[in-house]
């Protein structure tokens, strides 16, 4: 425990900023030039990648099939109705409910530690969930098959406990970023505390809490591809089919359409966050 | 305005998730979501007799002095901690170089930046299988190396270009009055200021490949995510629980170090004058 406390101490202000950017997520509110513009650029650059490599992996893999050297395992395993298609719908919402669960928990999580009464909690939760984020994601999931059992729910819950922390985190800085003479001044217009917070301090906070659940999304999208371990589903089953048979086609075909799925769910991610700010931020 | 947004937002999750399982997924049968629950919360109703339960530590304790010994504990520790530095070390030397690359020509900055951000939306396990793949790299160590590398890029390169922007330009104008040449500069002034930001970067990276080096296993690398597998795949015979709980408060153990060791290399090379 005092390492924990220790570990979590360490992280000051601006590792926070930094550790944002592991998985890929960025504040909008921040002032770095480069910073907008890199996102800008990955809003065209992403599109392009995600139409070369489905490309590239649609031909090859045809072309394969069709060459001599494919045998009867690769056809079975690369078959769309049968395997990939479901596969890919079990990845999807997995990744979609666990977010959806994290939403749920850390949003109203983060508003609560950051109301005056419960404010001394705040800390210490923050520096619990920082320290958990230390927990190999596979390891986590692996522990939460022996508490819970097989199936896709145990890697929901799994993939939920894991990746509470960037919303959570991102709702707790982007309210108490908010200018307390704003505050002020819907106070002083006659609005009660609950009016303030839904009128005043969550809408200016949006935009970082959706930075927040971007960066959870993708990294369930990610996490997600394990699921297959624990008998959840979701494309990792074609790549493990393809380490398994020694097929590099089946391999690459998993790990390709896994990515192709990455790119495109944080990119859909980035114009719904983009769509959704509020005007005049 | 602003408030509508909010709504929009919850509208647009809950449609989403509604629209999903009504017009495309199929599967949707097989995914119990009312068994999902209640397994959840009987899990946890069952949680303070798993943590009380005495006989579980100790077995944990036993397991690791006895059947599995300290030493091979230690020696797939040192194999994973082996597996985070060979990548951070490829790691640091190309995102400074890039970083120090796009502080002089500032029109690359958006597209390294952007595109070393997109590296990191790639799964790991999917990374790793591909680099599988390429005949020179094949199974081991070498694909999760390489991905590792990749993955840590973009925190040390953020951090990099972030850190020198924030060198004052007072400082450097004079270094340039004194006489020193470019390199000069860069190497005894701009980069020495920047190295707390630069070190914070490695730092977050370091941790993050700590978490994700447990992965290589599953693509036949060495480390720490041996003792989940085999967890894994003994369930539920004896000592399997344990291997599994040896594989991950180990790696947690792994990032502590690491996190220890950065705190003390943070203080050992901080220029005097920024302490």
């Amino acid at each position: 425990m005092v390492d924990l406390e220790r570990h979590a101490g360490t992280v000051d202000e601006s590792d926070l900023e930094s550790i944002e950017t592991e998985a890929a997520a960025k504040d909008p509110a921040s002032s770095d030039i480069y910073a907008a513009v890199a996102n800008n650029i990955r809003l065209l650059v992403t599109p392009a990648i995600i139409v070369a490599l489905s490309v590239i992996l649609y031909t090859y893999v045809t072309t394969f099939l069709d060459s001599d050297s494919a045998i009867f395992q690769d056809e079975r395993s690369l078959d769309w109705e049968r395997n990939l298609k479901p596969q890919l719908q079990q990845h999807l919402s997995l990744a979609i409910w666990s977010t959806v669960f994290v939403i749920l928990l850390a949003v109203p999580l983060g508003v609560w530690l950051t109301r005056p009464k419960y404010k001394r909690f705040g800390g210490p939760v923050l520096a619990v969930a920082t320290s958990g984020q230390a927990t190999p994601a596979f390891g986590l999931l692996i522990l939460a098959f022996a508490w819970l059992g097989r199936g896709p729910w145990t890697v929901v819950w799994a993939l939920t406990l894991f990746s509470i922390l960037p919303v959570l985190r991102n709702t707790m800085v982007g309210l108490e970023q908010v200018n307390p003479s704003v505050i002020e001044a819907g106070k002083g217009m006659g609005l009660t505390d609950r009016q303030v917070l839904r009128q005043v301090e969550i809408p200016l906070a949006v935009p970082i809490i959706l930075a927040g659940v971007r960066t959870a999304l993708i990294i369930n999208v990610g996490m997600a591809t394990l699921a297959f371990l624990i008998g959840g589903g979701g494309l990792g089953v074609t790549i493990s089919s393809g380490l398994k048979l020694g097929r590099d086609v089946v391999v690459i075909t998993g790990a390709g359409l896994t990515a192709i799925i990455a790119l495109s769910v944080d990119w859909i991610a980035s114009v719904i966050e983009r769509a959704l700010r509020p005007r005049g931020l | 305005m602003a408030h509508l947004s909010l709504k929009t937002l919850f509208g647009v999750v809950v449609a989403g998730v509604v629209g999903w399982y009504l017009f495309i997924a199929d599967t949707a049968a097989d995914n119990d979501f009312i068994g999902g629950i209640g397994d959840l919360l009987s899990g946890i109703a069952e949680l303070p007799s798993l943590v009380f339960d005495g006989s579980a530590y100790t077995s944990f304790w036993s397991f690791m002095a006895d059947d599995e010994g300290f030493g091979e504990i230690l020696r797939t520790t040192v194999d994973h901690a082996q597996l985070v530095l060979a990548s951070m070390f490829w790691a640091v030397i190309i995102a400074i170089g890039l970083g120090i690359l796009v502080n002089r020509v500032r029109s690359l900055a958006g597209f390294v930046v952007g595109v070393s951000s997109i590296l990191l939306t790639i799964p790991s396990l999917a990374a790793f299988a591909i680099l599988i793949s390429v005949s020179f790299i094949g199974i081991g160590d070498r694909g999760p190396i390489i991905a590792l590398t990749a993955y840590s890029i973009l925190p040390v390169l953020r951090n990099t270009v972030t850190g020198l922007e924030g060198v004052d330009r007072a400082v450097v104008e004079s270094a340039k009055g004194m006489g020193l040449a470019p390199f000069q500069r860069l190497v005894r002034v701009e980069l020495p200021l920047a190295w707390p930001v630069i070190l914070t970067g490695i730092r977050i990276a370091t941790l993050l490949n700590v978490g994700i080096a447990a992965i290589a296993v599953l693509v036949g690398g060495s480390g720490l995510g041996h003792y989940i597998n085999d967890g894994l795949t003994r369930y539920p015979n004896p000592g399997s629980v344990e291997r599994m709980w040896v594989g991950v408060l180990w790696t947690i153990a792994l990032a502590l170090v690491f996190d220890l060791l950065f705190g003390i290399i943070r203080k050992l090379t901080t220029p005097k004058g920024l302490r």
